[in-house]
């Protein structure tokens, strides 16, 4: 186990530095001098030499590089080209904005997913089970700035029950999240209801049930558990797309997290901001897999001593 | 002179009996097809979709983009505007049927791109192996670091925001999906038996990899073309509505609805109709993936 959880973590680091050379690359590969889009294009020759004095831009590629590791390791981003702020001063707040609301999408899918997958495994082919899934291949296909809209449609201008924009209070809260975990939702009770389907045909649960044990005690202790393994990878992979997805309901929903900097900072051409806020995804995403991949070697192996 | 023709017929006519190996899989493909319910529902629907986005067009009254007509702006649907009408007075339904053709051909371009690099970039490092093998997956993971949409953005923030520019963007986050699935296929393939009887026949590389592993493997790389295509579809989409792909005249889907989003209090339906386009087209494309990964999916024959 510990031989494991080190291979992975030595893994980790060709791609880690990947990603930051990619993200470095950002600003590296885009069509136009970075000083003049600080200084604007009209400044004058002597102002945008400073500037690149500055920046270090002057330098060969693999200092400059070096240069930007040495600063993501000590998570200082540089100055916004936008506002002149530290990047880490304006991104942080952002991220715990971003970071809740994936949070509390992510427990929303595993909820509802959870349940309508049980649900639909226990009575496979019943009415609920069919419009469970009907329900789950449409929740899967609802691009989720569309969802997001029409709830706005609906419970904001129609209804007047819940707020429209804005994030922190608990009104705020339900229609993005509905809106970011409704498709996480669907895959973990597709995922939930076929692994429970195969699990429930093993011979050890017709050993449950040929010694009598009550229908409610094999489904939840002894299917159930070996049931979740594969759901666990599927909410930790689900976890990192909620990050990404968020940059769509924080744009309908109008909060300031992280996803909505990066598209306000890309059209403006705010390099720094954006590669720290792509930095910071990439890297909790690669983390999360690492976790899950951890925990799934961890469950199975309990399966393997039984 | 006259046996040797006979006997040349003959051989042709052996050589005639035994398909090629993509038309054996095409074969086998569309009989596994018609047995899996999901797939051809979802099979005839894109098949519907397609139709409309390409003769849709020609039927519809108005022009998606020119005709503006201030005296009926944002209006709801009507006998004349069935979706009603736009912020410029343009008819929204004209747009959608428009839109839709956009759209799928920004989904069905984007795959067959990344695809096509995908598939090559996995075959060749499943089927040679060793330091080219561990190099390429590299790569692939540190592009899989960036999950969904943020790869895209990453790449949009390079190369500006445009419909174009979206359709690299796309591309170039299908590759590692496509590759790692080809990898494992190529792996579990070329060691089998024929593969080896063609190599010591003499058969090069390239023949090998092209005419007997391509088409064995061809299945799942059609499961994950399809899935992919509604990945491509929300992920360009998505692109759109944040103003960073297709912009305002167009009558892309996801731009339609990223318009509609300014009228939301006094026009919601002109984000209602193109959001229920691109639902209907992945809700096609999820579906026809589904059945197809079901029907071909060894695992599920019992």
């Amino acid at each position: 186990m510990f031989q494991f959880i080190v291979r992975r973590l030595l893994q980790l680091i060709p791609v880690l530095l990947g990603v930051t050379i990619l993200v470095f690359s950002l600003m590296h590969l885009s069509p136009g001098n970075p000083a003049h889009i600080i200084a604007g294009e009209s400044a004058p020759k002597d102002t945008v030499e400073q500037i690149e004095e500055r920046l270090g831009l002057n330098d060969p590629i693999l200092v400059q590089y070096g240069n930007f590791l040495k600063d993501v390791v000590t998570l200082d981003f540089g100055n916004s080209w936008r506002t002149s702020l530290p990047v880490s001063e304006e991104l942080w707040p952002k991220f715990w904005v971003t970071f809740e609301l994936s949070v509390y999408s992510t427990i929303f899918s595993i909820f509802l997913g959870l349940i309508a997958g049980i649900i639909s495994a226990v009575r496979q082919y019943s009415v609920a089970d069919v419009s469970i899934m009907l329900v789950a291949l449409f929740g899967l296909s609802m691009p989720n700035f569309w969802l997001g809209l029409m709830l706005m449609q609906w419970f904001s201008i129609n209804l007047g029950w819940l707020p429209a924009t804005g994030w922190g209070s608990a009104e705020q809260i339900v229609l993005p999240v509905i809106t970011l975990g409704t498709m996480g939702a669907a895959v973990i009770a597709r995922m939930t209801r076929s692994s429970m389907l195969d699990v429930v045909t093993q011979d050890y649960i017709r050993t449950a049930r040929a010694k009598g044990l009550s229908e409610r005690l094999v489904i939840y202790k002894h299917a159930l558990k070996n049931a979740l393994i594969p759901v666990v990878t599927v909410v930790g992979l689900q976890f990192g797309s909620l990050l990404a997805g968020a940059v769509l309901t924080e744009s309908v929903f109008a909060i300031n997290g992280m996803g909505k900097l990066i598209v306000d900072r890309i059209l403006a051409r705010d390099f720094p901001t954006v590669q720290a806020a792509v930095l910071v995804i990439a890297v909790i995403f690669v983390l999360v897999n690492l976790l899950v991949d951890i925990s799934y070697k961890f469950l199975n192996k309990r399966i393997d001593l039984d | 002179m006259n046996a040797e023709q006979a006997n040349n017929q003959s051989t042709e006519q052996k050589k005639k009996k035994v398909d090629s190996p993509f038309k054996r899989s095409a074969k086998d493909f569309y009989k596994k097809l018609k047995k899996n319910k999901s797939a051809l529902i979802g099979g005839y629907l894109i098949i519907a979709l397609i139709i409309i986005a390409i003769v849709g067009p020609f039927f519809t009254v108005y022009d998606p983009v020119h005709d503006t007509d201030y005296m009926v702006k944002l209006q709801g649907p009507s006998a004349e505007h069935w979706f009603g009408t736009d912020h410029h007075g343009r008819d929204v339904f004209t747009r959608v049927i428009h839109g839709l053709g956009i759209t799928l051909g920004i989904g069905f371009f984007a795959t067959i791109l990344g695809g096509i690099v995908g598939v090559l970039v996995g075959i060749i490092s499943g089927y040679y192996g060793g330091r080219v093998d561990s190099i390429i997956m590299r790569l692939m993971d540190v592009l899989l670091a960036f999950p969904g949409i943020l790869l895209a953005l990453a790449l949009i923030s390079i190369l500006g925001a445009s419909l174009q520019n979206v359709v690299i963007a796309v591309s170039i986050f299908a590759i590692p999906t496509f590759a790692r699935i080809v990898r494992g296929s190529t792996l579990a393939t070329k060691n089998l038996e024929y593969i080896d009887a063609m190599r010591a026949l003499g058969a090069s590389d390239a023949r090998i990899i092209f005419k007997h592993i391509f088409p064995n493997i061809l299945s799942p790389i059609i499961v994950q073309a399809s899935l992919f295509v509604a990945t491509a579809i929300l992920s360009a989409s998505g692109l759109s509505f944040l103003g960073l792909g297709a912009q305002p005249p167009s009558p892309e889907l996801g731009a339609i609805l990223s318009n509609g989003r300014d009228f939301m209090w006094d026009a919601g339906h002109i984000a209602l109709f193109p959001g229920l386009g691109i639902m209907i087209i992945l809700l096609a494309f999820n579906v026809f993936g589904d059945g197809l990964r079901d029907a071909l999916d060894p695992k599920m024959k019992k």
